[in-house]
């Protein structure tokens, strides 16, 4: 009967799992991949506070390894704490049910492309943009997904942010309060600076975790460009020398 | 070297006492006479063929390691771009290669369009082409469905259901197309088969049809002249070039500059900009979430856009419709006694012009969520697009043209 009661109360709440896009400006992260150290302290944020609920079910772990320069036994010490293979995908071993059942009915989603559904600037942003809301049933809400169904768990290096409100008047006459900004209420362990660069971080990882074949891409696609540049001068001047007789 | 050449030689009509190699090469190729005046709005249809090699290469390779099922698709997506050697860039040049393949045709169709390539006796040219598109159109459509994104996903659910507007055998057609109530991994296989085999085989068929049609009339040119009509002594045209080597040389430079172009945004720019990848098609599928915004890749919006600018449904299905469909009709509409749009008057220009933009716009519009604004903005340029075609049997007619010439223009 409880468990019934717990469902229904869980069902009332209106859990949205693609939050409202474009209502508040988003911050930019301005995000740098060839920044190695920026990244493995990324990959380090991740497994201790996202891949606990989260999957990365689509990169291998010797993949990052290989992509950020660690050695095999660094990855084994620094990343994995329940996969035991290298060549594993970065899996959760919580189960599906008791997701839904702690997270207001929602299933913390897999992030492996997370960076190229979301982009940086709105993850940067979202990171940022916890704050305290007694309305909610995990007492915290965010500015640009509203409602979220994801406790604050970076709250311990960033403390909690409150509101501040502003009235707004309508053209009706009636008045609105609408949140002006976050300000710091209770410090985390960590300074306001050292949060920024801590999420910047992990920004930086979830965007490299979206395509890890991005730094390779980038770096062939310019020697195959050089060699179209060159063959089409080739090809140019052949061309000329053919259509020298067509009067 | 002498005795080598004799055994080449011997080879070749050993070929040819049993297949018409040499007369196959020498009728689509050495002593096919193409006109000397093309200019560059004459790369496009062998760039067509290009991308479709493109596409048919990467999407052998893509097979290998793509799962058609609801399960495994989106994994095994990521798992081409992550783990399999080089799956990155083959799934690029696909995905890219989508959005190339109808950037291509719209320029090729453009080019039909001001220089009267439609016109008699191009007519059945014409219409091989207008298949190919539709069948292309099937193509992208169907191979959308396959990453099994939220856009693959509801951009099916909203299409397949178009078709319920039907009137009586509506409800039974979206049943019948999708396999199931709802788009499932029924409807996956099939688009898969659709996707990999039948289009292909068709589109196949199609481009062979097409590049026989075009080498019995001959190409028309920037001129709108028929060159066959001044032969010399050998009946060889006086303005016409043998296609090999001069255009063999000619197309290999377009193709190149092409792939510069097309090979830029494979590797520095793949989604470019959300237009070609979608940033939601990187949610995997789920039915019971809607996204907030559906809607199709760019080179569907200018139809999407005419559908939702017609307020009544089937209406808008039919309106959408014969938004393709007067295509085919156009050898028709056109009663314009000069082909090209160098010697026809300022009202086909005006016409063709207003049709470009009204094409481009409708095709922006239908990206954006429906507002009043952009409501009103659609139903203007759909006007607009279909006065090129309804007006067209009248203003083609009391145009003033100028005399064409004897000769093409060259130089």
């Amino acid at each position: 009967m409880k468990v019934i009661a717990l469902a229904l109360l869980l069902a009332s709440f209106p859990v949205r799992l693609f939050g409202a896009a474009g209502e508040i400006p988003l911050q930019l992260a301005k995000i740098d991949l060839d920044d190695k150290e920026s990244l493995r302290r990324g990959a380090r944020i991740f497994v201790n506070y996202c891949l606990s609920c989260h999957s990365a079910a689509y990169m291998r772990f010797n993949r990052i390894g290989r992509d950020l320069e660690l050695s095999d036994q660094e990855v084994k010490d620094n990343l994995m704490f329940v996969a035991d293979k290298l060549g594993d995908t970065m899996v959760v071993a919580m189960p599906v049910e008791d997701a839904r059942n702690w997270f207001l009915g929602a299933t913390p989603p897999d992030l492996s492309v997370v960076g190229r559904s979301r982009g940086a600037d709105w993850l940067y942003t979202y990171f940022l943009s916890f704050y305290l809301d007694p309305s909610r049933p995990n007492g915290v809400n965010n500015l640009v997904f509203e409602n979220v169904a994801m406790p604050h768990v970076l709250w311990e290096l960033q403390g909690w942010q409150k509101p501040k409100y502003r009235a707004e008047i309508y053209e009706d006459g009636t008045d609105t309060q609408v949140i002006e900004t976050l300000e710091l209420a209770i410090p985390g362990r960590q300074t306001e600076e050292e949060y920024r660069r801590t999420v910047w971080d992990l920004t930086n990882f979830l965007i490299y975790l979206g395509e890890p074949a991005r730094a390779e891409r980038e770096r062939v696609g310019l020697w195959v460009l050089l060699f179209l540049g060159v063959f089409f001068v080739v090809l140019y001047l052949l061309n000329k020398e053919y259509w020298k007789d067509i009067k | 070297m002498n005795s080598f050449i004799r055994s080449m030689n011997a080879t070749i009509s050993w070929i040819d006492a049993r297949f018409p190699l040499t007369k196959l090469w020498n009728e689509h190729l050495a002593k096919y006479y193409a006109p000397k005046n093309f200019n560059v709005w004459y790369i496009f249809g062998s760039l067509a063929l290009l991308v479709l090699l493109l596409q048919i290469l990467t999407g052998i390779w893509l097979t290998m390691n793509y799962k058609p099922s609801a399960e495994q698709a989106f994994a095994s997506v990521e798992y081409i771009m992550r783990d399999v050697e080089w799956g990155w860039l083959i799934r690029y040049i696909h995905a890219v290669g989508a959005s190339a393949f109808f950037v291509v045709i719209y320029l090729h169709m453009f080019r039909a369009l001001m220089y009267g390539s439609y016109k008699r006796p191009r007519e059945l040219l014409w219409i091989t082409g207008m298949l190919l598109y539709l069948t292309l159109m099937a193509e992208a459509f169907t191979g959308y469905l396959l990453p099994w994104g939220q856009m693959s996903y509801w951009g099916a659910q909203v299409i397949v259901s178009l078709f319920g507007v039907i009137p009586f055998v509506g409800d039974s057609l979206v049943l019948w197309i999708r396999g199931d109530y709802v788009i499932s991994d029924v409807t996956l296989n099939r688009f898969f088969a659709f996707h990999v085999i039948a289009l292909p085989l068709i589109l196949l068929a199609l481009v062979l049809v097409h590049l026989l049609a075009l080498h019995e009339v001959g190409s028309n040119n920037p001129d709108g002249i028929e060159i066959k009509e001044k032969r010399d002594v050998n009946g060889v045209p006086l303005d016409g070039i043998p296609f090999h080597p001069y255009y063999t040389i000619k197309d290999m430079v377009g193709a190149v500059a092409f792939l510069i172009i097309f090979l830029a945004i494979v590797f520095y720019a793949p989604e470019f900009g959300g237009w070609f990848i979608e940033a939601d098609n990187f949610v995997p599928a789920d039915p019971l979430q809607t996204p907030e915004h559906i809607k199709p890749l760019w080179y569907f919006t200018p139809f999407y856009a005419i559908l939702r600018a017609v307020p009544h449904p089937l209406g808008g299905f039919l309106t959408m419709g014969a938004a393709v469909f007067l295509f085919f009709l156009l050898p028709w509409l056109d009663r314009s006694p000069v082909k090209s749009i160098r010697y026809r008057g300022w009202i086909y220009r005006v016409a063709l012009g207003t049709f470009a933009v009204s094409f481009l716009a409708l095709g922006y519009l239908g990206t954006q969520i429906p507002t009043p604004t952009s409501a009103f903005l659609s139903r203007f340029f759909s006007v607009l697009y279909f006065s090129f075609f309804l007006f067209m049997p009248i203003y083609s007619k009391i145009d003033r043209t100028r005399p064409v010439p004897d000769r093409v223009t060259y130089k």
